[in-house]
């Protein structure tokens, strides 16, 4: 049987490390900030958590380093979007780009290897029923965002200040407060999404090991339309997919073409989407009127 | 009651504000006694809401002192302004279209249960509130999904909410109709009755005269006059404004109908149900109607913007019912629409090349390429000939005050020379030395033998420029009227739904 229990941890267990980094674009979404810097805060989680893990002895610290390492990061994209007024975009690919250099140049002057690092005696996340508690986390948050958004005073205000910055301030709601907030919570979130992939679904550090998931993540967010529950669909999609392609190289079909599967998923869902949004505003008044 | 001196709600002193290119307020004085309803008054461009946003902190005075109830201010931003008791209705609402009215209503204000947003609180709050003020709209609507009308109550209901003593509105009556402007005044005059102080940015004389205690009138960026109301009158109002004698609400000769160019029949669109509007050459269309009845909806699914759900529409006898707006626009359709911010200017963009948007494909361009230097001539044109007022063609449209921003809008889309306008509020904002300029201009268009489309809330402008009027009323087109039928009694009957059932009681 194709369709099993195993499939669907296994799917769990992929989706854990989307899932974080989906909830916190989605949250930087609503405060108006177009994060894509996802991959590069993610890439920076897992180093710092297989170094301090490593050096450390304890995962749990690996995972703290990680989110305050991914916290610290995700400064460039507030600073340089918010304070700076820079375009997102453009510093959300150089975070990215910057993430892989950095890190692979860590891997060779911290380590002294390239390529991966991993030995028996790093410390990885402990199991509890099968998933780490980083994923029990992950959901645990998309109910937290879920109702911090749509019923916090502080959920409200961010949407308000994502929506019409100009009508939060003259309210007396500062907008860069919360795009700040909502950019380091991204990095917290990402962070822990390092950690769970280098410590979590592996216990070893390579470079670049991120391998799109960042990027899944900013399509799951748009998918989802930024909201938790959403998001959780479609991460839920993304891992279902990782899953599958894992189970297809068992019956034999070449490991590229599976290790493919996600990414033509997140391809076909964008296209999907994306015409389907074409067709309601066709189709709508809304989109031309307001 | 009692005689000993009230330090007056709000003193401005000497306030001085320079723009690049533009001194906006120079030197000027503003007391506004608690209790009364105070009409600032001016032409586009004078710098009335320059001063009402240094009052409110958001911008900052080049010169001069501010001093609420007495004390001497100075507000960094509006949340000091309105910690002070102050609370502003911007000339352009500043709303959260995707969050619900009630969401609006107490944003930054919250009722709160264990640190959540208390929703029934919120609800509760937005209809009491309605009811007492008699401003009533869904608490459960989206912002965004309202006509402006309610929009603009929303806008007031967050002022009350926040319990503000002195109201600042910007041009609030510029999107209602008469009978809702009236229903505004009351509520004004209750207010200031109670002891609140309303400052009022307007370009209506009738509702200065009606609803204002005292008038100061702005030129240039400077006081030309401090009237009290009970002695002035519109004519004093108007030639202070303009510092030359106007003619008030003046009624155009008929215009001479030719072929038609505008054929609707059976349309229906959402809030639309089977209307039938033909426009000859020649001839000016107007439709009246409160608000919200389906006048913005019939004119966007003529332009293009809206699907229609069936029905035909066709322009100069070719079948456009689908076309797109482009198709529209390149069969001869220009468009004038009511948000002049959201659809109709780019207001990042300098005012020339605003001025030159839609022209860019035909006249202006040559070669594919579009010259500056023409682009330049034509801006030129067109600000000499409406009378923008901008401190030079390069300055981003978004440096415009919301009076010029429409006489832009205007101008450029009348240089079209399209047999068929669509034209909806074109003096939505605009000072009555403006407005004259603009009617002339679209009476002069048509004379030129183009139809006219108009809509709008003004029943004076109805009828002072339209050759025949539709009453729309709950999505149909419900009475017509030639030129003569048109007194404002029957158009405000029809437009109370009275066309449709007459042995009604309207009142
Ligand atoms: N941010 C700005 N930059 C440059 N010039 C500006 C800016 N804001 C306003 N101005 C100019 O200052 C002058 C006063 O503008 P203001 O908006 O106060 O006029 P207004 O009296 O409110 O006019 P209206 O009746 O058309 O709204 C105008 O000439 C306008 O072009
Ligand atoms: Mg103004």
């Amino acid at each position: 049987m194709f369709f099993d229990s195993d499939l669907l941890m296994s799917a769990l267990r992929a989706l854990t490390p989307i899932l974080l980094a989906a909830l916190g674009g989605a949250l930087c979404e609503r405060a108006g900030v177009f994060n894509i810097g996802l991959e590069g805060m993610m890439l920076m989680g897992c180093f710092t958590s297989v170094a301090t893990s490593w050096f450390t002895g304890s995962a749990w610290l690996g995972v703290l380093a990680a989110a305050l390492a991914a916290a610290a990061y995700s400064l460039i994209l507030a600073v340089g979007a918010v304070t700076l007024r820079g375009d997102a975009v453009v510093l959300g690919i150089a975070m990215n780009l910057l993430a892989v250099g950095l890190t692979s140049f860590l891997l060779r002057t911290v380590f002294g290897v390239q390529g991966t690092f991993d030995d028996p005696s790093l410390a990885g996340l402990p199991l509890i029923g099968g998933f780490t508690p980083l994923a029990y986390l992950a959901f645990v948050a998309v109910a937290v965002a879920a109702v911090m958004l749509s019923r916090s005073v502080w959920g409200l205000r961010l949407r308000g200040v994502g929506e019409a910055p100009d009508a939060a301030a003259t309210l007396g709601v500062s907008p860069a407060k919360y795009k700040y907030a909502a950019v380091l919570i991204s990095g917290v979130l990402c962070g822990l999404a390092g950690a769970q992939l280098a410590l979590g679904n592996v216990t070893l550090f390579s470079e670049n090991m991120t391998a799109g998931r960042g990027w899944i993540a900013v399509v799951a967010v748009m998918l989802g339309r930024a909201a938790p529950v959403g998001v959780l669909l479609a991460a839920l999609l993304f891992g279902l997919a990782e899953a599958a392609g894992f189970r297809l190289q068992g019956v034999g079909l070449p490991q590229q073409a599976t290790d493919a599967a996600p990414y033509v998923v997140t391809l076909v869902a964008l296209f999907l989407s994306t015409a389907r949004r074409r067709r309601r505003t066709a189709n709508s008044p809304s989109g031309a009127t307001t | 009651m009692t005689p000993q001196p009230v330090d007056p709600a709000v003193e401005l002193r000497g306030i001085t504000k320079r723009f690049p290119g533009t001194l906006a307020n120079d030197s000027v004085d503003l007391t506004v006694q608690r209790g009364e309803i105070h009409a600032l008054m001016g032409e586009n461009g004078a710098g009335k809401s320059t001063l009402m946003s240094i009052l409110y902190g958001m911008e900052r005075a080049d010169a001069g002192s501010i001093r609420i109830d007495g004390r001497e201010v100075t507000f960094g931003d509006p949340s000091a302004a309105m910690a002070a008791g102050l609370g502003m209705v911007h000339q352009s609402f500043k709303l959260f279209d995707s969050l619900t009215v009630a969401e609006n209503v107490v944003y930054a204000a919250e009722p709160r249960r264990f640190g959540l947003v208390d929703r029934a609180a919120a609800r509760r709050r937005v209809r009491e509130l309605a009811e007492e003020h008699g401003l009533a709209v869904d608490p459960d609507a989206r912002v965004g999904e309202l006509p402006v009308g309610l929009r603009q109550r929303v806008e007031i209901l967050k002022l009350l909410h926040r319990g503000a003593r002195t109201l600042i509105l910007d041009e609030p009556t510029a999107v209602l109709t008469p009978a809702e402007a009236d229903a505004l005044f009351a509520v004004l005059k209750s207010l200031a009755a109670q002891g609140r102080t309303v400052i009022l940015v307007t370009h209506k004389l009738r509702e200065v005269l009606e609803g204002s205690d005292n008038v100061t009138v702005l030129r240039d960026g400077r006081v030309v006059a401090r009237l009290v109301t009970a002695e002035t009158s519109a004519d004093e109002i108007a030639a202070a404004m303009t510092g030359r004698a106007v003619e008030l609400d003046r009624v155009h000769a008929p215009g001479t109908p030719g072929d038609v160019v505008l054929d609707v029949r059976d349309l229906t669109t959402d809030a639309v149900h089977d209307v039938g509007i033909t426009v000859h050459a020649g001839e000016i269309v107007g439709i009246a109607g409160v608000a919200g009845n389906g006048q913005s909806e019939l004119i966007e699914a003529l332009a293009g913007l809206r699907p229609v759900a069936s029905g035909q529409v066709s322009l100069k006898g070719r079948d456009i019912t689908h076309a797109s707006a482009t198709e529209r626009r390149a069969q001869g359709l220009a468009y004038v629409p009511e948000d002049r911010h959201a659809v109709g200017t780019a207001p990042a963009a300098s005012v020339a090349e605003n001025l030159a948007m839609g022209h860019h494909r035909t006249s202006l361009s040559s070669k594919g390429l579009l010259p500056p230097a023409s682009v330049r001539a034509h801006a030129g044109r067109l600000i000499e000939r409406f009378g923008i007022k901008a401190a030079n063609p390069e300055v981003p449209a978004s440096a415009l005050s919301g009076g010029n921003l429409q006489k832009l809008l205007i101008g450029r889309e009348l240089a079209h020379e399209a047999p068929l306008l669509l034209v909806e509020q074109p003096t939505r904002g605009v000072d009555i030395g403006a407005i004259q300029n603009i009617h002339d201009q679209i009476v002069a268009y048509r004379d030129a033998g183009h139809a006219v489309l108009l809509v709008s809330a003004e029943l004076s402008e109805i009828r002072g420029l339209a050759d025949r009027v539709l009453v729309m009323y709950e999505g149909r087109v419900t009475a017509t009227y030639t030129k003569d039928e048109a007194d404002e009694r029957a158009l405000g009957l029809a437009m109370a739904g009275g066309a449709v059932a007459p042995t009604e009681a309207v009142d």
